[in-house]
C-alpha cells in the first residue's frame, strides 16, 4: 500500500509537469493550429538560460526567474514572427518540419554553449523529505505540484475571464471571424507563442530543479507530450492537465509494478496513443471535426 | 533549346526524357557514376555509398508523403526492421546476402502496412503522430526483443558475389548504384500507372479521389507497403555494407533526415530525393571539412563541430522551407525554365 501511494504522488507530481508542458503546447495548436514539435527545446532553453542567469550570473533566483521567464517571451514572439509566419497557409507537413528544424536549430545551440553533460541546478525549492500516509516525498515535488495547479487554475481563469483570453479562444474558433471582430490575430499568434515559451521555460526549471540539468532529458519532453495532448485532445485544455495527469500516473505504474529489465515505462504511453489515435482519434476533450474519407 | 511540345505519335509522348537536351544530361549523368569509382578516393566512395541508401529510402519515404500525401515519421524504425531482417537471416538461418535483401524488404512492407492501417481513420498531423508512437514502438521492440541482440550491435558477416568480398566500398559502390537505378526506374514508371496515378489523386484531394472509383483506404495502405518496402530494403543494404546493426543508427533522428531529404529535395518528385539526399548526407562531412581547415586559426572549432553540425542542419531545413518550400527539385526547374529560352526570356 505504502508503494502505492508513493507511485501515485511521484505520478501526479510528473503528471502535473507533463501537463504544464502540454498546456504549452495546446496553446500554440489551439491558437494556430500548429503541432509544435520544439516544445521540448523550449523546455530545455528555459532550464539553461535560469542557470545562466542564477549561477553562472550570480543574480538572486526570484530576479532570475523573472528574466527567464522574460527572454522565453522574446524567444517565443521571435519564433513566432520569423520562423512560423512565413509557413502560414503551407501544408501541415512543411509546418511540422520547421519546428523540427527549429529543435535542431536550438538543441544546437544549448550544447555549442553549455555542453551535454547534466549539470547541479541550483535548488532553491527545500527538497528536504516529506512523510504523507507512510510514503516518502521531496518537499520540492509537492511544491512544484502545487505551483503547477495554481499555473493551471490562472490559465483557466485567464482564458474564460480576461480580454486577451477570450481573443485567443475566439481566434482559435474562427480565424475569419475574429479578425471581422477587430482582434488582431498576429499579435493573438504572437502571444500564444511567448505564453507557450514562458509556460516552458518554468517547466524547464521545475524539472531542472527536481531532477538535473540536462539537455537531451529536458528536450525529451517534447516527445513524451504527444500522449498527454492526444489523450486529453490537442484543443483541450482540461484535456492536457488531465491527460499529463493519466499519463504520468501510468509511466509511474508501469515503472513501479513491472520488470524494469522491460523498460515498459517509456513505451507505455506510445502504445495508449496508438490506441487511442484508433479508438478516438480527437481524445478525452478534443473538438471532433468530422472528416469523412 | 526547345520550344514546346512537339510530339508527333503516341511512343514518343510517352517517352520519359523526350528532349535531346534531357537525353544527355541522364547520360553525362550515368557516365559520372560509372567513372566516379575509379578516381575517387576511399572517403569520397564511403560518402557516396551513403548517400546512394539514403537515396533509396528517401524515394521510399517520398512514394508516401511526397506522392501520396501520407506524412510518416517511422522511418526510421522501418530502416531499422529491414536491416535487422536481412542482418538476422544471415546469422541465425545462414540465408544468403541476396536473398535476405528481398525477404527483409517484403517484411518491412507487411509491418509498414500494419501501421499503415491508422490511416483508415487519421489524416495530416494525427498520422504523423501515430508513425512517431510506431517508431518509439519499434524502437523498444528491437531493444528489448531477445533475437536481435538488444543494445549490442549485431555483426553481420561480409557479403560475397562469386568469392569477392563485396563489403568493400569500391564494391559496394556496384551494388548501391544498380539498387539506385532499379529503384529510381520503378518509382518514375510507378506514377504511369494505374496505382501511381490513384496515389497522387488521393494526395490532391481524398474525397475526390474516392468519388471517382478510388479506393482510399486501399490504396493508401499499398502506398505504406511499397513505401516501407523501399525502406526497408535501404535499411537492409545498409546492413550488408556496413556490416554492423546497431539500434542508435534508426532512432527518431535518422526518420527526421530522411523526411528532411525529401521535403528539402521537393515533394514528389523523385529526382529531388537524390538532390535532397546528396545535400542532407554531405552537408555534416562538408561542415566538418571545414572545421578542420579552420582549426588552426580557431582551435574550438573542433569540439564544437558536432553542434554546429547540428545546428546547420536545422538551418538548412528553415532556410528552405521559408524562402523554397518545393525544394531544390524546383530550384533546379526553375533553371532550366531559365536557360530554356535564354537569352530571350520574354
Amino acid at each position: 500500500m505504502d508503494k502505492f501511494i508513493q507511485l501515485t504522488l511521484t505520478g501526479m507530481t510528473n503528471g502535473a509537469i507533463l501537463a504544464l508542458v502540454a498546456l504549452g503546447f495546446v496553446l500554440i495548436y489551439k491558437a494556430s493550429d500548429v503541432i509544435n514539435f520544439a516544445q521540448g527545446d523550449f523546455l530545455m532553453v528555459g532550464a539553461y538560460l535560469a542557470y545562466a542567469f542564477i549561477v553562472q550570473f550570480g543574480i538572486i533566483w526570484p530576479i532570475g526567474l523573472l528574466l527567464t521567464m522574460a527572454a522565453a517571451v522574446v524567444l517565443g514572439i521571435v519564433v513566432e514572427r520569423f520562423i512560423l509566419r512565413p509557413m502560414i497557409g503551407e501544408p501541415i507537413i512543411s509546418v511540422i518540419m520547421v519546428t523540427i528544424g527549429l529543435s535542431s536549430v536550438l538543441r544546437a545551440v544549448v550544447s555549442a554553449i553549455w555542453g551535454t553533460t547534466g549539470r547541479a541546478f541550483p535548488s532553491f525549492l527545500p527538497d528536504t523529505p516529506l512523510n504523507i500516509a507512510g510514503a516518502i516525498i521531496p518537499a520540492d515535488r509537492l511544491i512544484a505540484l502545487a505551483l503547477v495547479m495554481v499555473l493551471l487554475g490562472m490559465f483557466m481563469f485567464f482564458f474564460r475571464f480576461s480580454k486577451e483570453g477570450i481573443a485567443m479562444r475566439a481566434t482559435a474558433d474562427d480565424q475569419q471571424a475574429a479578425l471581422s471582430m477587430g482582434i488582431s490575430v498576429k499579435s493573438v499568434f504572437a502571444m500564444a507563442w511567448s505564453i507557450s515559451a514562458a509556460v516552458a521555460a518554468l517547466a524547464g526549471v521545475i524539472v531542472a530543479n527536481i531532477v538535473e540539468l540536462n539537455g537531451a532529458a529536458l528536450a525529451g519532453f517534447g516527445l513524451r507530450v504527444f500522449p498527454v495532448v492526444i489523450l486529453g485532445g490537442m484543443d483541450s485544455i482540461p484535456g492536457a492537465i488531465l491527460g499529463g495527469l493519466i499519463i504520468g500516473l501510468l509511466e509511474v505504474y508501469t515503472a513501479g509494478y513491472t520488470s524494469p529489465s522491460l523498460g515498459l515505462a517509456s513505451v507505455v504511453p506510445f502504445i495508449v496513443l496508438i490506441l487511442i489515435l484508433m479508438v478516438k482519434p480527437y481524445g478525452l476533450f478534443g473538438e471532433i471535426r468530422i472528416e469523412r474519407v | 533549346m526547345e520550344s514546346g511540345v512537339f510530339h508527333s505519335n503516341y511512343k514518343k509522348d510517352m517517352e520519359l526524357r523526350p528532349t535531346p537536351i534531357m537525353k544527355g544530361r541522364l547520360v553525362f549523368v550515368i557516365v559520372l557514376a560509372l567513372i566516379f569509382p575509379f578516381v575517387a578516393n576511399n572517403y569520397q566512395l564511403t560518402l557516396a555509398n551513403q548517400v546512394g541508401i539514403f537515396a533509396i529510402a528517401a524515394i521510399g519515404l517520398n512514394i508516401l508523403t511526397g506522392f501520396t500525401g501520407q506524412i510518416s515519421l517511422g522511418t526510421g524504425g522501418f530502416m531499422a526492421i529491414g536491416a535487422y531482417g536481412s542482418g538476422l537471416l544471415v546469422t541465425n538461418l545462414g540465408m544468403p546476402w541476396w536473398m535476405t535483401v528481398p525477404i527483409a524488404s517484403l517484411v518491412t512492407a507487411v509491418i509498414g502496412a500494419f501501421f499503415g492501417l491508422p490511416s483508415l481513420r487519421l489524416k495530416g498531423l494525427y498520422l504523423a503522430i501515430a508513425t512517431l508512437a510506431a517508431q518509439q514502438v519499434i524502437e523498444w521492440a528491437i531493444i528489448r526483443s531477445p533475437f536481435t541482440g538488444g543494445v549490442e550491435a549485431l555483426v553481420v558477416p561480409s557479403p560475397t558475389i562469386l568469392g569477392v568480398r563485396m563489403s568493400t566500398d569500391a564494391n559496394f559502390y556496384w551494388i548501391i548504384l544498380i539498387s539506385l537505378a532499379i529503384v529510381v526506374m520503378f518509382a518514375v514508371n510507378l506514377f504511369r500507372t494505374k496505382i501511381g496515378r490513384a496515389f497522387i489523386a488521393i494526395r490532391d484531394q481524398d474525397i475526390a479521389a474516392e468519388v471517382m472509383g478510388v479506393n482510399v483506404f486501399l490504396y493508401k495502405v499499398m502506398s505504406f507497403a511499397l513505401s516501407s518496402a523501399i525502406i526497408g530494403f535501404a535499411g537492409a543494404l545498409l546492413a550488408q555494407y556496413r556490416g554492423i546493426v546497431n539500434y542508435e543508427r534508426f532512432t527518431i533522428e535518422l526518420s527526421i533526415s530522411i523526411l528532411a531529404m525529401v521535403i528539402i529535395g521537393g515533394l514528389g518528385s523523385v529526382s529531388g530525393s537524390i538532390y535532397g539526399a546528396i545535400l542532407i548526407s554531405l552537408l555534416p562531412a562538408i561542415l566538418s571539412n571545414l572545421g578542420t581547415a579552420m582549426s588552426d586559426s580557431i582551435p574550438a572549432m573542433l569540439t564544437i563541430m558536432p553542434f554546429i553540425q547540428k545546428g546547420m542542419f536545422g538551418v538548412v531545413i528553415i532556410l528552405f522551407l521559408i524562402f523554397e518550400p518545393e525544394g531544390i527539385a524546383k530550384i533546379w526547374k526553375n533553371i532550366k525554365d531559365y536557360f530554356r529560352l535564354w537569352p530571350f526570356s520574354y
